[in-house]
């Protein structure tokens, strides 16, 4: 079962709907949207139980927080604010972290024609080792990394979702970005590297 | 110029977020080892940004969760929106008796000092 993709402007119908106290217009946008939710949820905590956690607070915080949607930013990048902060709160409350296999159903092959099928080969296994690699990072360094690279969020929001200054998601980013280049392409490692955070270098 | 000193900056520049100075840029294109890493730098970014469109499936029975919940909760909105109302009502109803007793008071006692 998966999303029910909507029109731009049917999703701004729907949260004008919804922010006037319609339910069904809220359900058709969580219908809408759902799975992406899980998916940033599943790729921020790394576990499917936390991420249903997560996707279910996120839905609840954003229907009882809807009237103060401004509709400056989407409503899915109000979502995905929701989601990291949910993701941050959630996994703050357990200390745990489980990792979870890779589901051999997620699609990873580009598909797209005139695609060279070794480059497609290639492009499909950086993307495999990209997701364990991120599955790999500390919660904290994922977090930011897939907020910033995936869902491109700015800092200053990434800042403010997680509860830390502008300047500790920029370092965090960075130490992100350094570890995932160091995990894919460990045959070449600069002199500055496997400084920092436990280093890389001695983690594989 | 060492690799160390623009290593940082990379990962910026494969983004468009940092820019390199002259000399910084110079060694780049000297060095083949920072031009490697930019390369790998540009091709994570690339990977990363794809993943934006992947949709990973959650199991069947979130979506009906997610719902009841939402129904719960507009539930539980419309029962305190009610009683905040008849609260709103019955402190309204004790106001107003308590302004009639007041009036009835200021009336006996207007009368009390005329009949003095």
């Amino acid at each position: 079962m998966g999303s029910e993709p909507v029109e731009p402007d049917a999703t701004e119908a729907l949260v004008e709907r919804a922010r006037s106290g319609d339910r069904t217009a809220f359900e058709a946008l969580v219908r809408a949207t759902y799975a992406d939710t899980y998916t940033l949820a599943i790729r921020l905590t790394g576990d499917e139980e936390d991420a249903r956690d997560v996707v279910q607070e996120t839905y609840l915080r954003a229907y009882r927080g809807l009237k103060r949607f401004r509709g400056d930013a989407q409503f899915s990048t109000w979502l995905y604010r929701i989601t990291a902060n949910c993701a941050n709160t959630h996994l703050g409350r357990r200390a745990r972290h489980r990792h979870d296999e890779l589901t051999d159903e997620t699609p990873l092959v580009d598909e797209r024609p005139g695609i060279d099928p070794q480059h497609r080969a290639e492009n499909e296994a950086l993307r495999n080792r990209l997701r364990v690699a991120i599955d790999e990072l500390p919660p904290k360094l994922r977090a930011v990394v897939v907020l910033r690279d995936v869902y491109d969020l700015p800092h200053e929001a990434i800042a403010e979702e997680l509860g830390i200054s502008e300047t500790a998601a920029k370092v965090r980013l960075h130490r992100a970005r350094r570890r995932l280049r160091e995990v894919l392409y460990p045959d070449h490692v600069s002199p500055v590297d496997g400084a920092g955070e436990g280093g890389v270098v001695s983690a594989m | 110029m060492r690799c160390e000193a623009v290593a940082d900056d990379l990962a910026g520049v494969a983004d468009g977020s940092a820019i390199l100075d002259q000399r910084e840029r110079r060694h780049v294109e000297q060095c083949l080892r920072c031009q490697a890493d930019l390369v790998h730098h540009r091709r994570i970014l690339r990977a990363m940004r794809a993943m934006r469109t992947e949709v990973l499936e959650p199991s069947p029975g979130l979506l009906p969760e997610v719902l009841a919940l939402i129904e719960h909760a507009g539930e539980r909105q419309a029962i305190r929106v009610l009683l905040s109302g008849r609260r709103v009502a019955y402190i309204g109803g004790l106001a107003a008796a308590a302004t009639a007793a007041g009036a009835g008071a200021l009336v006996l006692a207007s009368r009390h000092r005329r009949a003095s």
